[in-house]
């Protein structure tokens, strides 16, 4: 079971901490890239391919590794296989080869849509996973609570979805998944669909919640502003068949002012992604 | 803390996709209670938050009836009004005296069948009878039909194996099984249960199993992330979605299963009459006006019926299913 080509990750990962104590320096967390040599990193992908039984190839040889208290991001074109990497990250998709590696304690995963059931409560949807892991009753209600609060949804524990904004019910969406405080989030365009101003207000909330409870995070989007405002790391895929092409680090500590969206490092580094993505 | 830098989203509630924006407009409810509380999200106001969603639906509800109260009561009574017109016109001026009693005009119907006191008493007696197998029969119908689907939905085999053989059932004429049925079951209540339980079967199995499969794929990939069981995720997920599909069978049947008992009667004239069993004998004794009075008071069974599985249906998933919502 150990991994194919371990070594073609290493540089890449080295290479993200280095680059990042040189721009930002002071203003870096503890933590973050550091590759954390000994321990074991919350999700690891060697050399993952993947083929879907169409022939379409989706993946090659993709490596990349998320570090406990670590948020990477991953842009793309569309059809990259953004996604195909999220499914086999979680489970939902098996890898055709390659190995992956995902620390035990559970994934939270974040749907392109809240996927909240229509018929279920506030509460009673933001206990479901809790209810399928079979908590007890108890501890599920006190982490029902502490997670509806922690997404700022007090006051609306007893309203059915439809009577939810969108950015509302992707709130109630993160706090099911946070309720089992999973060690890492996989994040799926969660926010494509809302509007700008919701969208940039959920981002402030989300590094809140990040800060807060330092899971790792792997998050996919077609911003690249929302990819640099989020992350420690910011990957950019190749198109179709898809690989992780560049590794950019992001030197912005945590946590993050809604302000640095206007600062200056902080365009000049989403024009450095941006260009990596139109040399596509 | 946790509530510091929450504001308030401008997002409006993206179901229901009832965009035509016009203020006041009662078909924007679905959005009225989120845009009204979309400004208060933090802690510490949400309580007015709720409240005003609370009166923004109160002042919604007090709206629609309005503009529905002449398509709701109105129109049909002026199609009625016209229906009543044609019977009179039939049996008045089109049928002459001799023939008069295949359609009496509608007061004798009346007189005869509904005033007159004996008629009414034995009208009374068929109508219990013809409810007793109506809802037997339905009852019936709603286990078989619900349990067969939910063995359909489980596997593509039995699926496959089963599915043409309920479009059999409801397609095969019942007055070709009528001699098996009595040889089974003789010419009494049985038969006639089982002529009901064959005619409504159908539409619970075909809607339940449609509702079943119609959840949503990423909820059911967010329970295959968490690897619920068959069980848990059918009665979690695929039941209570499968409500509203369900509903519209049961409500579909309950107007078949009147018919199914009244045809059970016509067969099988055994014991009791029903409904049924009267409207054969008064066709035969020429007795237009009872034959009549019968009939509506047939359908009428079939109408409260499916009144009644409409309004159970609101009870029970109307909170969160609004099928003409916007």
């Amino acid at each position: 079971m150990t991994p194919i080509d371990t070594s073609l990750n290493e540089p890449a990962n080295r290479a993200a901490p280095e680059n990042g104590r040189g721009r930002g320096n002071g203003t870096r967390p503890a933590n973050g890239t550091e590759p954390a040599n000994g321990i074991r990193p919350a999700l690891r992908f060697a050399g993952v391919s993947k083929q879907f039984r169409d022939g379409t190839v989706a993946l090659v040889d993709t490596d990349l590794t998320v570090h406990p208290g670590e948020f990477v991001s991953i842009v793309g074109p569309s059809g990259c296989g953004k996604s195909t990497l999220l499914r086999i990250a979680s489970g939902l998709d098996r890898a055709s080869g390659g190995t992956v590696d995902l620390a035990s304690r559970g994934v939270g995963y974040v749907f392109q849509d809240a996927t909240l059931l229509p018929w279920r409560s506030v509460r009673a949807n933001v206990g479901l996973l809790a209810e399928l892991e079979h908590l007890d009753a108890a501890e599920r209600r006190r982490r029902v609570a502490e997670a509806i609060s922690l997404v700022g949804l007090d006051g609306f524990e007893r309203y059915l979805p439809h009577e939810l904004s969108g950015g509302m019910r992707m709130r109630a969406s993160l706090a099911r998944s946070l309720v089992l405080d999973p060690s890492i989030f996989l994040f799926d365009e969660p926010f494509g669909a809302l509007d700008e101003i919701t969208r940039e207000r959920l981002n402030d909330e989300l590094l809140r919640m990040f800060v807060l409870r330092r899971f790792a995070a792997l998050f996919i989007t077609h911003s690249v502003a929302e990819a640099v405002f989020l992350s420690t790391r910011v990957m950019v895929m190749s198109g179709r068949p898809g690989r992780v092409k560049v590794d950019v680090p992001v030197p912005f500590g945590y946590p993050r002012a809604p302000e640095l969206r206007y600062s200056p490092e902080f365009a000049a580094l989403c024009g450095q992604v941006s260009a990596q993505l139109r040399s596509e | 803390m946790s509530t510091s830098t929450v504001g308030p989203e401008a997002a409006p509630a993206t179901g229901g996709g009832a965009g035509d924006g016009a203020p006041g407009d009662s078909g924007a409810a679905p959005h009225t209670p989120a845009s009204s509380v979309a400004g208060t999200p933090a802690a510490s106001d949400a309580g007015a938050g709720g409240a005003s969603g609370a009166a923004s639906r109160t002042r919604l509800r007090r709206g629609l009836p309005r503009g529905n109260l002449v398509s709701l009561l109105l129109l049909p009574a002026a199609v009625f009004a016209v229906f009543v017109g044609l019977w009179y016109w039939v049996s008045e001026v089109l049928l002459n005296d001799q023939q008069r009693f295949m359609l009496p005009p509608p007061h004798e119907v009346v007189r005869i069948g509904f005033l007159d006191w004996s008629n009414v008493t034995s009208m009374l007696s068929a109508l219990k009878l013809t409810c007793e197998v109506t809802f037997a029969g339905l009852a019936i119908a709603m286990a078989l039909g619900v349990t067969v689907a939910i063995a359909m939905s489980q596997a593509r085999w039995i699926e496959r194996s089963l599915y043409p053989w309920a479009v059999v059932i409801q397609t095969v004429p019942v007055l070709a099984l009528t001699p098996v049925l009595s040889f089974f079951f003789g010419f009494a209540l049985t038969s006639r249960i089982i002529v009901c339980v064959i005619i409504a079967f159908f539409p619970i199995v075909s809607n339940t199993l449609f509702g079943l499969q119609s959840v949503d794929q990423g909820m059911h990939e967010l329970f295959s992330l968490h690897r619920t069981g068959r069980w848990t995720r059918l009665w979690k997920l695929q039941l209570p979605a499968a409500l509203p599909a369900m509903f519209t069978g049961f409500r579909n049947a309950a107007g078949l299963s009147v018919i199914g008992a009244i045809v059970g009667e016509f067969y099988f004239k055994q014991g009791e009459p029903g409904l049924g069993t009267n409207l054969s004998v008064f066709t035969s004794r020429l007795e237009g006006e009872r034959l009549w009075a019968t009939t509506l008071t047939a359908s009428l069974l079939g109408v409260a019926v499916f009144v009644f599985f409409g309004w159970l249906s609101r009870r029970v998933v109307g909170r969160w299913y609004q099928p003409d919502r916007g």
